[in-house]
């Protein structure tokens, strides 16, 4: 017996009440968080990442510097609590490394890292509530943390999942949809126009691979306004509070620290 | 290209907008599950030129609602999920045309209780005629509810409705304001259908208008015809029966469905199809993995309320008690004649039932000695996992009736008798009883309870007198469930707009018809059918090769051409799965104006064509083979009688002619290897009727199909097209090839079929191969009876599987193989006109010839079983229409006979195929009917040796199985059902009239 949840109605509806080319709702929180350089919490529907930046600073390990560029060191944490189903994932969980080094070699060519030679940038990501799309959250969480450590990049990075249900495409998919439909999660480069990532796990048919791609490339200009929007905000907090010198920001939810 | 937009869900709304419950995996772990939903304020009312709502969808709710006799504003209804569940009937009903709005709560509600209504309510919302609009109330703000503390989700999804229609009456009100200066317009009322009168008094109270079924229907118009459908159960207002509680259950009630999930768990109880026994009523029997043979059950209590083709848990019992299948033919009709419908039912006078149920229990204890081999696993039915209930085609018992005055209108109880045998007669309450005899109606079963013998159902509609042709055609194809509605709309605008000026463009590079298309026109192609035949969906050439080979072509119409994946048309050719034949009908599966024009290969006239073509040697061997999609030109059309006489006469020497010659050359060297290789020469009963004339369709007589050489020739070269093309795609599409396939019989099917021969006639049935069992049979024969071996060959072949399509990646490689043409792989290819897996072999083809790329739906594993299956049950379906079909037109001719030649009936020879305590089933191979002859008087019955001995004016006489006999046929009506029936009777060697 089928799932009896229709991944696509009569009406055009999802099983959440989207259209086709609706994406969830979106929440950046660009706050300081703990001792990190640069951090940010960003929430797609109902999941929900926290990525923390420390660096550039000194390598730990002699063995790890790269003489000429900084190294990215990308470790990502999932809360045994972000499922439904309580489960611990362990620091060498298969799935958990993948994520990491597609980040890291993801933004590897997209930080500059020539500017900062024998030093070491750490990306710590901790996933706090998972509902499909965890990667993509992932990769745009660490775009909005690495600007806010103020770490020089060419570009934003903004990734999108996309799927095909039958023959109609659909974007930024939940578990729900993840689990019954081919899906491919696309990160571009929206103000060059560049691919930084393509991943697929399922397959899904040749015909139907470049409407999609396509789709996602312009679902990542739609994202990208809105993380611009988030990162100008959050700038023009900081500046108008340095301005005012230490004063107290009306948010109370920010204190600058020289 | 519609815009790529964020959909923002405020915070704050979290407790509306989020959805939190907990679920049991199947381990029973609990696990939370969060959800969210967005909602919006863009989802539409469905109301024409509404002036707040916009939808991409065309509204088709009516602006000012329809009038009825309570409303006279106009009005919509908005059912609630019960008014689906029970009252479907009148909701499909033609005569029941208010304008509907449907909510999401209810659709998704109705889609868990059961999934078959689901799909019977979507049909209805495609439908035109019918003014449904779905309203999506969860995803609308102001509809959209969340579930309160101790509330079930019933009660949650009833508020979800009063809501809707509560925002409905007030978004009417509000887009449409009074204008000064003119009368306050007409606002239409929406109105909650429901009946579930406590819903209704918190609709009342909140003043939401409201109305039952019963009250709405009884003042429509044709209330008369409409009261009629609605369904008894959940009709609270039928008066209640008297002492219904007081009387004794008949039957146990069943287990819970935990207990049943457990115990099949356990391997206690057992799951499988009930299949009831067409020769006795009181037996049926559940084929279950756990055993070999299937579990028997015997008796009323036994069964207990399964009907045939639902889904049944058994309770085996212990060995001792194993019985073997009864060996008489007990008859429904004539057991139950007198059982009374109150009787049965509420009124219960138990001298009465215990008269039927003494009646039965002799019936079935009539236990004689039987051999311990013959035993079967007995059990009884302790659970239904599935009721596969639809609507029956039946009679109303005439004998059931109060009174059959025409005039007299009150409510009475009736038994309906359903044409097939395999069912139970069906109690019902109807007020126009009198009117419906004679006539074929249909019926539903609405439940069945432990105190009622029979099932109750309600009365969906007539379908015209009794052996009217219309009536019987309608019938047949409601009772095998063939799909026979016209083609919509949406359906013929998928054929192309030329329609029959539709001709094949000129030859150019640029044309998209032309494309990759090879050009045969100048080749000598003919087609060979049978006479009458319409849609012609293959051609044939051959012509010899300079080096000394030939090349033969076969030339299928391109189906695939005009009928694409993913369209309407597509859509309808997989759920029809094939074209049905009936005797003066064909019901297609695509538009005529494919199937016998655009797509047909007629003659003279250029086509598209799929062409494979080999180069073979003289010897008939495959030297290579190519597939190509082409251009033909039909040079002729041959019957299959023509082309026999063409290619016999000496004097014709034209290249067609020679081109045929040459073509059944190698079919005969085709067909020998294939024989050599050990394919089976089967048969079955096939007869022609001869018609009157076109207009009439009286039918004149009957009589067996002749078969020529060349029906060998086009069969030889099909299965060749047939063979190299199921290669070529499994080759290609290794997971998701259309084959066929005809699964080797298990040995067991044979045991009894070679006992009988055994005994009978001392002949060795060697099953061992499919070679084997071919040359076993060529020796049945018995010199003095031709028709000898074509009867064990019909019997051989009952004892065989069925052939089936299936997708390749779904069962082992070693499973490909055909039976019955002993050939290691096959598919259907040749007739995409009338077969849906032809259309995908099409498909499959030209993807792997690299004509076209494959649609993503024929990638999918899944989806590919999916259509299998549809189609599998659609060919099975189709092929016992169409048997049906020729079982009625024989009784006609078999009438028509009797009323020309003298009284006395008509004499045929038949052969004994099957003894009985009571009597024999014999088959008249020159009819290919099959009946029973029935003995009122106990005979000696030696079921060893498959023998009855009869007394006789001279003496006993012994007949056994294969013994010709000569019978008297009849067709007679049953005085009470009216249903007509074949009645056979001894002539020779024993009188059987005084027995």
């Amino acid at each position: 017996m089928g799932s009896r949840v229709e991944i696509s109605n009569e009406g055009g509806y999802r099983s959440d009440g989207r259209r086709q080319f609706e994406l969830r709702d979106i929440t950046i929180n660009l706050a300081q968080q703990g001792q990190a350089d640069g951090s940010a919490i960003i929430t797609h529907g109902l999941t929900q990442v926290l990525v923390s930046v420390f660096g550039p600073r000194e390598a730990k390990l002699r063995s790890q510097t790269i003489h000429d560029r900084a190294s990215i060191n990308v470790e990502v944490n999932v809360a045994a609590f972000s499922t439904g189903e309580r489960r611990r994932r362990g620091r060498g969980d298969k799935r958990v490394l993948e994520i990491g080094a597609t980040i890291k070699s993801t933004f590897e060519p997209v930080v500059q890292t020539m500017l900062y030679p024998r030093t070491q940038i750490d990306v710590y990501i901790t996933v706090l509530q998972q509902d499909g799309g965890l990667l993509q959250a992932c990769i745009n969480g660490t775009t909005l943390a690495l600007m806010n450590a103020g770490i020089p990049m060419l570009d934003f990075v903004c990734a999108v999942t996309g799927g095909v249900h039958s023959t109609s495409p659909m974007l930024d998919l939940t578990t729900l949809e993840e689990n019954d439909v081919p899906h491919v999660t696309v990160a571009t480069m929206p103000r060059t126009g560049k691919v930084a990532l393509v991943t697929m796990e399922t397959r899904l048919h040749v015909d139907r691979f470049e409407e999609i791609f396509r789709l996602a490339g312009e679902a990542g200009k739609v994202l990208h306004r809105e993380m611009k929007g988030a990162v100008m905000a959050r700038t023009s907090t900081l500046a108008t509070a340095m301005g005012r010198q230490r004063s107290v920001d009306k948010d109370g939810d920010e204190q600058m620290h020289e | 290209m519609e815009k790529i937009t964020i959909k923002k869900r405020p915070r704050f709304e979290a407790v509306v907008t989020q959805r939190k419950f907990f679920k049991k995996t199947a381990r029973g772990k609990v696990i939370k599950v969060l959800r969210e939903r967005y909602l919006r304020d863009d989802v539409s009312c469905g109301i024409q030129s509404c002036i707040a709502c916009q939808s991409h969808l065309q509204p088709t709710l009516p602006v000012a609602g329809v009038s009825h006799p309570l409303f006279p504003n106009g009005h919509f209804i908005l059912p609630d999920t019960n008014v689906f569940l029970s009252q479907m009937d009148l909701v499909e009903s033609t005569l029941f045309l208010p304008p509907i709005i449907l909510l999401q709560t209810v659709m998704e509600e109705v889609r868990h209780r059961s999934l078959p209504l689901y799909n019977r309510l979507k049909a209805l919302t495609k439908m035109d005629e019918k003014k449904i609009w779905v309203f999506y109330n969860e995803y609308r703000s102001e509809t959209a509810i969340i579930r309160e503390e101790n509330e079930t989700p019933n009660d949650r999804n009833d508020r979800g409705i009063r809501k809707a229609t509560e925002w409905y009456n007030s978004h009417l009100k509000v887009t449409r304001p009074p204008i000064r200066g003119q009368a306050p317009p007409k606002v239409p009322t929406v109105v909650l259908m429901t009946e579930d009168a406590a819903n209704r008094q918190i609709a009342e109270k909140s003043g939401i208008p409201v109305i039952s079924v019963r009250k709405y229907v009884e003042s429509m118009p044709e209330a008369d015809k409409l009261l009629d459908l609605l369904s008894a159960a959940g009709s609270d207002e039928i008066e209640p029966t008297k002492a219904a509680g007081a009387r004794q259950p008949l039957y146990p009630e069943y287990l819970p469905t935990a207990m049943l999930a457990a115990g099949i768990k356990a391997g206690e109880l057992h799951q499988g199809h009930f299949n009831a026994n067409q020769y006795n009523y009181l037996e049926g029997s559940v084929s279950v993995p756990a055993f070999s043979k299937p579990v028997l059950l015997i008796g009323r209590e036994n069964m207990n309320r399964s009907v045939s083709g639902d889904i049944v848990v058994v309770e085996v019992f212990s060995e001792k008690e194993w019985k073997a299948p009864g060996d008489e033919v007990v008859d429904q009709d004539t057991t139950l004649k007198n059982d009374d419908v109150e009787a049965s039912g509420d009124e219960g006078d138990e001298s009465d039932n215990d008269e039927v149920k003494a009646r039965e229990t002799r019936l079935i204890r009539s236990e004689h000695a039987t051999p311990v081999a013959e035993k079967q696993p007995t059990g009884r039915v302790v659970g239904i996992i599935k009721r596969n209930w639809r609507a029956y085609v039946c009679h109303i018992d005439s004998g059931s009736l109060t009174s059959q005055n025409t005039t007299f209108l009150a409510q009475q109880t009736v038994f309906a008798t359903p044409v097939s045998r395999l069912l139970p007669r069906i109690r019902l309450r109807t007020r126009q009883a009198p009117t419906l005899i004679g006539q074929k109606i249909l019926v539903t079963i609405d439940r069945w309870d432990v105190n009622s013998r029979y099932p109750e159902g309600h009365f969906v509609r007539a379908l015209g007198k009794v052996e009217s042709k219309e009536a019987e055609q309608e019938s047949l194809l409601l009772e095998f469930d063939v799909p026979y509605r016209p083609f919509g709309k949406a359906i013929l605008d998928c054929l192309p707009p030329e329609g029959e000026q539709w001709v094949v463009p000129p030859k150019s590079d640029t044309h998209p018809a032309w494309k990759e298309r090879e050009d045969l026109r100048q080749l000598l192609v003919c087609s060979i059918d049978p006479p009458g035949c319409q849609d012609i969906d293959d051609a044939l050439h051959a012509r010899p090769l300079p080096n000394g080979n030939i090349e033969a072509g076969v030339h299928i119409a391109d189906v695939s051409h005009f009928v694409h994946a993913d369209t309407p048309m597509d859509k309808e050719a997989s759920d029809r799965g094939t074209t049905v034949y009936l005797v003066d009908k064909r019901i297609d599966m695509l538009p005529s104006l494919l199937g016998t024009n655009l797509c047909s290969l007629r003659p003279f006239v250029e086509r598209l064509a799929f062409s494979a073509i080999w180069e073979l040697t003289s010897d008939a061997e495959i030297v290579n083979v190519r597939f190509t999609k082409s251009v033909i030109a039909s040079k002729a059309a041959f019957t299959y009688e023509e082309a026999q006489i063409r290619k016999d006469d000496r004097n014709q020497q034209d290249d067609l002619t020679k081109s045929i010659r040459l073509l059944n050359t190698l079919a005969i060297k085709l067909k020998a290897k294939r024989m050599k290789a050990g394919a089976l020469n089967l048969a079955s009963p096939e007869v022609k009727i001869h018609l009157d004339s076109s207009e009439s369709s009286e039918p004149i007589d009957v009589e067996q199909k002749e078969l020529r050489e060349t029906n060998s020739l086009v069969e030889e070269f099909m299965l060749l097209a047939n063979i190299s093309v199921a290669q070529k795609i499994q080759e290609t599409f290794p997971q998701t090839a259309v084959l066929r396939r005809h699964l080797p019989p298990p040995k067991t099917n044979f045991e009894k079929l070679q006992d009988i021969l055994m005994k009978r006639r001392g002949i060795k049935l060697d099953v061992s191969s499919s070679g084997a069992l071919a040359d076993s049979l060529d020796k049945c024969v018995d010199p003095t009876e031709p028709a000898f071996n074509t009867l064990v060959r019909i019997m051989a072949t009952r004892c065989m599987l069925s052939a089936e399509y299936f997708c390749s990646g779904s069962v082992p490689r070693d499973t490909f193989g055909h039976y019955g043409l002993a050939s290691p792989i096959y598919t259907h290819f040749t007739s995409p006109i009338r077969r849906y897996a032809d259309v995908l072999a099409h498909r499959q083809l030209a993807a792997s010839i690299g004509y076209a790329p494959l649609h993503p739906s024929l990638h999918s594993k899944s989806h590919v079983e999916r259509v299998m299956d549809v189609i599998n049950r659609r060919h099975r379906m189709a092929q016992m229409a169409g048997r049906a079909s020729v079982e009625f037109y024989v009784g006609l001719a078999l009438k028509a006979r009797n009323e020309r030649e003298a009284k006395g009936g008509v004499k045929e020879e038949a052969f004994v195929i099957r003894v009985f305590r009571n009597g024999l089933s014999v088959f008249v191979s020159k009819l290919g009917v099959e009946g029973l002859v029935m003995f009122k008087r106990d005979v000696k019955f030696d079921a060893e040796n498959y023998t009855i001995t009869v007394p006789g004016p001279s003496g006993e006489v012994t007949i056994s199985v294969f013994d010709k006999v000569m019978i008297n046929i009849e067709v007679e009506k049953d005085k009470n059902t009216q249903r007509g029936k074949v009645k056979m009777a001894l002539v020779s060697p024993v009188d059987s009239s005084g027995l």
